[in-house]
């Protein structure tokens, strides 16, 4: 057995977990996008449930990944940066994010992702014009952020299905929640 | 070669999907939620067997098309085929999976649980356990009357699973 403290690589994670045919998961979750749309009517409000479906699921993600990443803490808001875009977005959608566009402070940047698997077959008429596809990735990045004590701000700012030329997201560390452990040392 | 994404992100949406219609939309409504839900999968079935039969000839009956479903269909969405496939000859089919994969980790949420018991004191313990997973089943049973739709077979299809994790989907044609 390898040694347990190694990360792995993102390809190697990637081969490492079960995977499934990418279009049942694209066309399920196109199908949900659209029976969403023909219930809730107001496009605003399909945002705000992808986002929250995506904040549950990244909470249960964030556990799978550090559960076999192999991933020790990191020591700063970038390196977290970092081991998303390349081990999370790896190990789940086969994909990598690049991070880019640093604010001076190191607390926002940009996951610029060339290639999505959720938009494969996916066009939106007019009249979906306001509807951010793709916002189970933020609510994702959000949730499992905020299960690792980081509180943050995740929104689109390029999206290629409303004519832009790549996906982008970007994501605003808010505050480090101190974390709160459920037990005393000298207990 | 054939794109793949973690099995997790697919459990992932369709956890949710059944959590966002029994629970933030439907809760009081299981029959609308479960409509809902078996549309979906219904959608998806529809899409997925027309990509998957684009090169093969049409099938000459019915059940040709059913034993699609069990080996083909079904080895593409959960890289097994259906254990035991039993019919009437009059139109009914049984497909039965020892192992539905997507019931093998299904776990009940104790809170969950514990409000419903308090909102309907008569309802017997476990019931819960049982409606969550029949709502899980709809995706499924959807999944399958699209696919068949899509073949030209309209029918009917419900799941029973009383005895976890095997399951059976029936699948009623219509004349």
């Amino acid at each position: 057995m390898a040694p347990l403290t190694a990360p792995k690589s993102g390809d190697a994670l990637f081969a490492s977990v079960d995977r499934v045919n990418a279009e049942l998961f694209t066309l399920t979750y196109g199908a949900i996008v659209r029976q969403l749309l023909t219930d809730l009517e107001e496009v605003e409000e399909v945002n705000k449930q992808l986002d929250q479906m995506g904040y549950n699921i990244g909470t249960r993600l964030v556990d799978e990944f550090l559960a076999k990443s192999n991933v020790s803490r990191c020591v700063d808001f970038k390196e977290t940066a970092d081991v998303i875009a390349k081990l999370g977005f790896k190990m789940f959608l086969g994909v990598t994010a690049t991070v880019t566009n640093w604010d001076a402070e190191g607390t926002s940047c940009s996951f610029v992702l060339e290639d999505n698997p959720l938009v494969d077959f996916v066009e939106l008429p007019d009249t979906c014009q306001g509807l951010h596809y793709c916002n189970v990735l933020s609510g994702v990045i959000r949730g499992a952020l905020e299960m690792v004590s980081m509180k943050t701000e995740v929104t689109w700012v390029r999206d290629m299905l409303r004519g832009d030329d790549t996906y982008e997201m970007r994501v605003k560390l808010i505050k480090q929640v101190p974390e709160e452990y459920p037990y005393k040392d000298d207990d | 070669m054939v794109r793949e994404v973690a099995e997790s992100c697919v459990d992932g949406v369709v956890m949710e999907m059944v959590a966002v219609y029994c629970g933030r939309f439907y809760a009081a409504k299981p029959e609308l939620a479960a409509r809902r839900i078996e549309a979906i999968g219904f959608q998806v079935g529809h899409q997925l067997s027309e990509r998957y039969t684009m090169e093969r000839p049409r099938f000459s009956d019915h059940l040709e098309a059913i034993k699609f479903i069990c080996k083909d269909f079904w080895s593409e969405l959960f890289k097994k085929q259906i254990d035991n496939l039993k019919t009437n000859h009059r139109g009914t089919f049984v497909l039965q999976d020892n192992r539905f994969r997507w019931l093998t980790r299904v776990s009940l949420d104790p809170s969950a649980e514990s409000t419903d018991a308090t909102d309907n004191d008569s309802a017997p313990l476990g019931d819960t356990a049982a409606q969550t997973t029949s709502m899980l089943l709809y995706f499924p049973c959807g999944l399958i009357r699209g696919a068949l739709t899509n073949l030209g077979i309209p029918c009917s299809v419900s799941a029973d699973m009383s005895n976890l994790p095997a399951c059976s989907f029936v699948v009623r044609i219509k004349t």
